[in-house]
């Protein structure tokens, strides 16, 4: 317990992060720094789109697996980072 | 011709001429009753030899011949009964009964109608009669059939020896043997032929018809929702999943990558722009429109701010779009009337041009006024009279606020805002028609805000007061001139200065009446949430709103201490409204919900809990109309002493300055305007400005520091311009000039509306405001544009040191004179 505190604790203090979340298989939250409705929504989208994404790898290259998504847009950057069971899904400010 | 079943009847047409032979005309001799009439038979027959064929009785001239009897009779056939119009009766039997029978039936009828009661007719068998014969036999002889020759008979029979042989009958086909039968074969006979040329068919038409049914399920349509909610984990189970073994794992394995992706944010920015990064650093070039205040809107009022000039202009804090100016008269007037009934502020707003959405009114000309950074609904004002004056408006911030959707036909009310007892109180006479006392607004007239508070007259300045500023809410002053922490964090203290060498402070706690029935009265008035009730209070002896601190400047250096007549000020830890940060707006944003004034709470503090602050420093600068820049500060060395020599003093202008003003980004630069030059100056430089502007044609009237941008400034002249003056281009002349008006500026108020909408108010002499907006070039700093000014400013130090250094060196060489050249820059 006191890993994974440490863990998130870590990469919460990192430069320019918003928010950090731990999500289940099923895109449940778990851990969350955000307010419970915006992670909602993140988690149910991120999901999601993990989903899509590594389903297209699996698609193209059977042997092939997805390990990180990064979604850059103007104002954030999301980094997802899949796994068998959970997702961990961070939100960066770019350096400016 | 035999009539149709009447044998002796012969139909006979009788011509005229028969007619009057045998006497039988129609209608004369003959009627349709009388209808018979004998003829003799020997005249018919003497006609017939006369006529012969063509006699009438030709046709029946046989039967004639045979008649038995003597007379024939011939019957008038009025209905053509047999055919033609007479008919001849070729029988006795029959003539007997055409004469007879007719009579008998006429009688049965008469008897019948005589009896006239029906009687049960006994029934009569029928007798036989003998058969009386009416010509039928030759009928029947005439149509049966009768043999008329008598048949031949044949017989034929074997011989009598062959009767009883014995004989085999044998088979023969009739059709080998060649003609051993005779037959008649059928042939069509062409005469007999007929060609059907017509055939009449019935044809009907009868629609095939099947019954056939379906079934069909058809639900009706129902609305119908869904309602879901993300499923969320119970805390437990978030608590159980937080420690298991397995999320730690992935938290080891998905660490790794998270950190290198961050990082990498961390050290470069991959995605940006490098060529749209170098727009931002390129100024605009000139080819580009020489337009770079855009005409906004304009404001004037016919009935407040005829012949007016307007004297300052601040921009509400919080609601957008809400600019208020003061009207003063204008400088060349010199008849001054007693009654300045209108003398005013008025705030426009940016969506009503026409109206201005409130007036606040006073007892003399202000000159300078400023909202309150704490509190945009409180307003002080500095007035001709000397006097400072605070309006409380939080009534109508509502009204403010919704200024957009009450543009067009806004209801005009007059507000009385005072209690009953004060009305008393008024100075002019001609205000009492304006307000009413009671509570309703009525639809007259405009909303007339009056004062709440003004200052003692006889403490008041002497001249008309030039420049009113709010002291920061974090520290606060007491008669001492000591700074203390303010305890209530709100600005509550001012300063003002006036041509009468006077700078004062004031506190507004002083307003507040000591307990009395007042505060009683102000508890009831629920409606109203403002400072102590409205009161003249120069008339009221119990309440005189005292300065709470005076300082005189003088002038040091000679004998009798004249004074110097300071006209804008700038203190040191000026309160940087100026600057809206995201921080702040959301601030004012926020600020919007609050009903209640934070003056409502204010309360005389007690100065035994203040705590020093002593890093608030107390010096200022202070532009005096004759062209003096006076650096000094407030500390009273003793508690008698009141004057306060100027120190450092500096004559660059020569006309009186009407711009003293700290750069909003830095603390210690300073931009004086006055005269036909303006200098800027760093605090601590006591050589002289570091930056002099050369002497121009015509004279400044007004400067402001733009917002946005460190090294830009506007500075306005009497003839209508504005110059924009770009440090970082040029220091020797205006990056722009634009004209806005046709009479002198007066006044230059910049706003930052939104990040991407800044605006320039400017008002002139002829009582007309212009807003401007400003062109995104010009209110968007370059990215370093602070350092490089900084930079800037440091090396014009540099350059004043090192001349001071010349100059010195100058002096020692030459011994005495040498120039007093200030820094100035060509």
């Amino acid at each position: 317990m006191a890993e994974t505190e440490e863990t998130l604790k870590r990469i919460q203090a990192h430069k320019g992060v918003v928010a950090t979340m731990v999500v289940n298989a099923e895109g449940i939250p778990i851990r969350t720094t955000l307010d419970n409705s915006t992670t909602v929504h993140y988690a149910g989208l991120l999901h999601q789109l993990t989903m899509k994404a590594r389903s297209t790898v699996r698609d193209i290259d059977p042997q092939n697996d997805l390990t990180f998504l990064r979604i850059r847009s103007k104002k954030h950057e999301i980094m997802v980072a899949p796994d068998k069971e959970y997702l961990l899904i961070v939100i960066q400010n770019p350096s400016e | 011709m035999v009539g149709i079943g009447h044998p002796e009847i012969f139909p006979l047409v009788f011509t005229t001429r028969t007619q009057e032979i045998f006497n039988c005309r129609v209608d004369e001799d003959v009627t349709e009753e009388n209808c018979f009439k004998l003829i003799k038979k020997d005249d018919i027959i003497q006609d017939l030899k006369t006529r012969a064929a063509i006699s009438d009785f030709h046709p029946v001239k046989n039967i004639v011949l045979e008649y038995p009897g003597e007379e024939l009779l011939i019957v008038f056939d009025a209905n053509f009964q047999y055919g033609q119009n007479f008919y001849l009766v070729a029988s006795e039997e029959a003539k007997e009964n055409f004469l007879k029978p007719p009579e008998t039936a006429e009688k049965m009828d008469s008897e019948e109608e005589k009896e006239e009661t029906p009687e049960v007719c006994a029934y009569k068998p029928p007798v036989s009669k003998p058969w009386v014969s009416l010509g039928s036999e030759k009928e029947v002889e005439e149509e049966s059939v009768k043999e008329r020759v008598k048949k031949i008979k044949y017989m034929f029979s074997q011989g009598q020896r062959k009767f009883g042989a014995p004989i085999s009958f044998t088979d023969r086909n009739a059709s080998h043997v060649k003609d051993s039968y005779v037959e008649c074969t059928s042939y069509q006979d062409k005469t007999f032929s007929i060609k059907v040329l017509e055939k009449h068919v019935g044809v009907q038409m009868v629609p095939k018809v099947r019954e056939a049914g379906t079934q069909t399920q058809w639900t009706y349509p129902k609305n119908a929702t869904t309602q879901y909610f993300p499923r969320q984990l119970s805390n437990e189970e978030k608590e159980e999943i937080l420690s298991s073994e397995k999320l730690k794992q992935f938290l080891t394995s998905v660490c790794l990558r998270m950190e290198i992706a961050l990082q990498q944010n961390e050290i470069m920015n991959a995605f940006s722009d490098d060529w749209k990064a170098l727009e931002d650093d390129m100024s605009s070039p000139d080819g580009k429109s020489d337009i770079c205040l855009k005409t906004y809107q304009t404001f004037t009022d016919l009935h407040y701010l005829k012949d007016k000039s307007i004297s300052c202009i601040c921009w509400h804090p919080t609601i957008y779009g809400i600019i208020a100016e003061s009207a003063t008269k204008q400088p060349s007037k010199e008849e001054r009337t007693k009654l300045q009934h209108d003398s005013v502020i008025i705030f426009w707003s940016f969506f009503d041009p026409i109206h201005p959405q409130l007036i606040l009114e006073c007892l003399d000309d202000i000159y300078c006024f400023q909202f309150s950074p704490s509190d945009p609904n409180v307003i002080a004002g500095g007035c001709f009279s000397g006097q400072v004056v605070l309006w409380d408006i939080s009534q109508y911030e509502e009204k403010l606020q919704n200024a957009k959707s009450v543009a067009v036909g806004m209801k005009k009310t007059v507000v009385n805002m005072n209690n009953v007892s004060v009305l008393s109180l008024l100075e002019n006479d001609d205000m009492s028609e304006l307000l009413f006392t009671e509570d309703d607004e009525s639809d007259k007239g405009q909303i007339l805000v009056r004062h709440c508070t003004s200052s003692s007259i006889h403490h008041s300045h002497e001249k008309r007061i030039t420049d009113i500023h709010w002291l920061p809410d974090y520290f606060e002053v007491n008669r001492m001139g000591e700074t203390f922490e303010n305890r209530a964090g709100i600005c509550v203290q001012l300063v003002t200065c006036s041509p009468d060498s006077l700078i004062l402070f004031w506190d507004i706690r002083d307003t507040k009446l000591p307990t009395k029935h007042s505060s009683e009265k102000v508890k009831e008035e629920n409606s109203f949430n403002m400072l102590p009730e409205v009161s003249d209070t120069s008339n009221d002896p119990d309440l005189i709103w005292k300065p709470l601190m005076k300082l005189s400047l003088c002038d040091s250096g000679e004998e009798n201490n004249v004074k110097c007549s300071p006209t804008k000020i700038s203190l040191q830890e000026q309160h940087y409204h100026y600057k809206i940060t995201d921080k702040e707006q959301s601030l004012h944003k926020s600020q919007v919900h609050i009903k209640e004034s934070p003056y409502a709470q204010m309360s005389i503090s007690s100065k035994k809990t203040m705590n020093v602050l002593e890093n608030i420093s107390n010096n200022f600068f202070v532009g005096t109309e004759d062209g003096e820049i006076i650096y000094s500060d407030w500390e009273m060395k003793t508690s008698s002493n009141e004057e306060k020599i100027a120190s450092n003093k500096y004559t660059i202008h020569k006309e009186a300055v009407n711009t003293v003003q700290r750069s909003p980004f830095f603390k210690d630069i300073i931009l004086s305007v006055g005269g036909w030059n303006f200098a800027i100056w760093k605090e601590g430089v006591t050589n002289g400005p570091i930056l002099q502007s050369n002497c121009t044609v015509q004279r400044y009237t007004a400067g402001h520091w733009s917002l946005t941008r460190p090294g830009v400034f506007y500075i306005a002249t009497d003839d209508g311009n504005i110059d924009i003056w770009d440090l970082l281009k040029e220091t020797h002349k205006p990056s722009h000039s634009q004209n806005i008006s046709k009479s002198a500026i007066t006044c230059i108020s910049p706003r930052v509306a939104s990040p991407k909408q800044q605006f320039l108010a400017v008002s002139d002499d002829s009582g007309v405001l212009h807003v401007l907006e400003i062109r995104r070039t010009l209110s968007h700093p370059s990215s370093n544009e602070q350092a490089n000014i900084l930079n800037y400013f440091e090396k014009r130090v540099q350059c004043l040191k090192n001349l001071k250094k010349d100059q010195e060196f100058e002096i020692r060489e030459n011994g005495n004179g040498a120039g007093d050249t200030d820094g100035t820059n060509n």
